[in-house]
């Protein structure tokens, strides 16, 4: 008998996605359905959503979930997680929405050491107004509000976001992984089930940033996002665990 | 009032903020998210303290905006959430009000209103009649509110709010102000009632998010976005068929001696209560003024002034604010009789003999 060696995760509903080609928010979406999947808590599993190209994500897994108001996510799983301490609960987010509107969200719920895991899509733009500067642009990058490259001495600095929530003591688990390359996708992979992970052991704030690509609002092909993130990107935003419970 | 408590050995004397924080933990309050801001700092101070005790939680939120979406994660949750600010904090809170209208999420929201504009002042003051009735919030939406005026009718309407809420899937605002929640009264509190554990809440509410279990196909989700007009617009409209019902159901007042009146006063809250002082001193210059007290702020009591005496002379809103809830009166009145503002403002209060003389003055220009 054939023995199937690889399925499509219970953990993604089979319906098409909005996203454009060569961007991961589906990679993200998927590891973490993936990852629930594993471990036999999808049906245990609630999460809170953003505004941003990821605003449908309930549509796309399969778990209970709501939409948040921009930025909110992190307030709104504090509420959940009180109502539910012992389901999964994470937040989903992009930069804007963690590291702009909602940056008093997210460094509180890490401060209060909330046992929910956060997901942080930084692709250093804002994507679904179409490509306006976020706080994660990078210096000189263009967008469509610094359409001759972000000039630091008028908008100031990208925001680093792990290193930010390290300096907390409620966020135990802190690690940065990039999805440009399969090795990037299996050690993100490994991410996402350390954060579950210490989530269930209810030891505090769990937060996994992915490096991520908007091939289209960058205005690049998808291979050549790929490379934008490992040359441009990466020396900023080191990949790497900043933060580990013992 | 459905409540059905009497006896006396929940009779006590509270101040106005901690007997509705108490109510609202024996109406079946578990989770309370809040900031501090004069004058209710103490239903935080009350629920940090109380809440724990009675298996709830408390979270001193970052700031406004986030108290009320944790209130909202709460609610999707299927948890009993009252949450407590005043005027520049309901401000921060109304993008997760329309917010929770839209995706249907209970919670009771008490205001207890200071003065504005900006930082304005921490007296008690009304005027903030236009941000709970019309909404600060964007869209078509609507929020039941409830204006007491004495302690134990906010207990009462606390107690009863936490179960519409739930009933109605949608917020509920109880609007006070600083004199009612800074002033002691004898209340008589409600029973406590049964709570569902966190594990029975689909039980009661199919719709919360709980983590489906076993059976992917009882996945909730819940949501805001609606990104098809003609989705949108039928959602909106299912929304209202939902007011409307509200608006049969929950519409309340009070009224005294509107029949046979020379002037009706229309007040609520803490004014009415002077306003009924200011009506006997009027009654012993043999000049027979009537009350119409709303206590449903929206919806607005319309349909009792159609029974005010056809020889009223005028009809006065008497406002701590510049004349708000005089427009939802003149649109009552609907031009049949002359509508005159008594109002003070910034955190000034009228005394009764002030509410009669300025009756009396007004009376003398019709
Ligand atoms: C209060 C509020 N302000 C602004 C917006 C508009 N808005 C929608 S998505 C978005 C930015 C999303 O960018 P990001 O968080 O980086 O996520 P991405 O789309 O790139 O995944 C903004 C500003 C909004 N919905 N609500």
């Amino acid at each position: 008998m054939l023995k199937p060696i690889f399925e499509y995760t219970k953990g993604m509903l089979r319906v098409e996605t909005n996203f454009c080609p060569g961007c991961t928010h589906g990679i993200s979406h998927r590891l973490i359905t993936e990852t629930l999947d594993e471990m036999g808590k999808l049906g245990e599993a609630i999460g809170c959503g953003p505004i941003g190209c990821a605003v449908m994500a309930h549509k796309f897994m399969n778990v209970d979930m709501c939409e948040c108001a921009h930025g909110r996510a992190p307030a709104v799983a504090s509420g959940v997680k009180r109502v539910h301490p012992d389901n999964l609960v994470f937040t989903y987010q992009g930069d804007g929405d963690l590291a702009s509107i909602g940056t008093a969200e997210i460094i509180h719920a890490a401060a209060r050491g909330e046992c929910f895991s956060t997901f942080f899509v930084n692709n250093a733009i804002y994507g679904m107004t179409g490509g306006q500067m976020a706080p994660t642009t990078l210096p000189g990058q263009r967008s469509t509000t610094s359409q001759t490259g972000r000039d630091t001495g008028k908008s100031g600095f990208p925001i680093r976001v792990c290193e930010l929530l390290s300096t907390l003591d409620g966020a135990v688990y802190v690690e940065r992984v990039a999805l440009n390359s399969p090795a990037g996708v299996a050690k993100a992979k490994k991410a996402v089930r350390r954060a579950f992970d210490v989530q269930e052991k209810k030891l505090g704030f769990s937060f996994v940033e992915f490096v991520s690509a908007c091939p289209t609002n960058w205005g690049l092909s998808p291979v050549a996002a790929v490379d934008f993130i490992k040359e441009k990107m990466l020396p900023y935003y080191p990949p790497g665990v900043f933060k580990s419970p013992q | 009032m459905s409540t059905t408590y009497q006896e006396s050995p929940s009779r006590v004397l509270m101040k106005g903020n901690e007997a509705f924080a108490e109510s609202a933990i024996r109406g079946g309050c578990r989770y309370y998210f809040g900031y501090p801001i004069t004058p209710q700092n103490e239903i935080p101070e009350y629920m940090s303290r109380e809440l724990p005790k009675n298996g709830g939680h408390f979270i001193q939120a970052e700031s406004e905006i986030s108290a009320i979406n944790m209130a909202y994660g709460a609610g999707a949750a299927g948890g009993r959430v009252f949450i407590s600010s005043s005027s520049p904090g309901i401000a921060l809170m109304q993008e997760g009000m329309s917010f929770a209208c839209c995706a249907e999420v209970p919670m009771v929201i008490l205001t207890v209103c200071r003065c504005g504009p900006g930082i304005g002042g921490i007296q008690p003051g009304q005027a903030d009649y236009f941000q709970a009735t019309r909404g600060g919030g964007n869209g078509d939406y609507k929020i039941p509110v409830f204006a007491p005026s004495s302690i134990q009718e906010g207990s009462d309407l606390v107690f009863e709010a936490m179960e519409l809420a739930d009933k109605w899937r949608n917020p509920i605002i109880i609007f006070t102000d600083g004199l009612l929640g800074q002033m002691m009264e004898p209340v008589t509190l409600p029973e406590h009632i049964d709570v569902a554990s966190s594990k029975d809440i689909r039980k009661s509410k199919a719709w919360a998010l709980t983590g489906y279990g076993a059976d992917d196909s009882s996945r909730n989700t819940i949501t805001s976005l609606r990104l098809q007009p003609e989705v949108l617009e039928k959602h909106v409209h299912h929304l209202f068929d939902k007011y409307t019902e509200i608006e049969k159901t929950l519409t309340r007042a009070e009224t005294i001696g509107i029949e046979d009146c020379d002037v009706v006063l229309v007040a609520y809250g803490i004014v009415a209560r002077i306003t009924k002082e200011a009506i006997e001193m009027l009654a012993r210059d043999g000049i027979k003024a009537g009350l119409i007290r709303p206590i449903s702020l929206w919806p607005f009591p319309h349909s009792v002034f159609d029974k005010i005496s056809n020889k009223a002379k005028a009809v006065i809103s008497t406002e701590l604010s510049m004349g708000q809830m005089i427009e939802d009166v003149r649109l009552a009145v609907a031009n049949r009789l002359p509508v005159r503002l008594l109002s003070r403002t910034g955190g000034m209060i009228p005394t009764s003999l002030e509410i009669a003389e300025r009756t009396k003055k007004i009376l003398a220009t019709m």
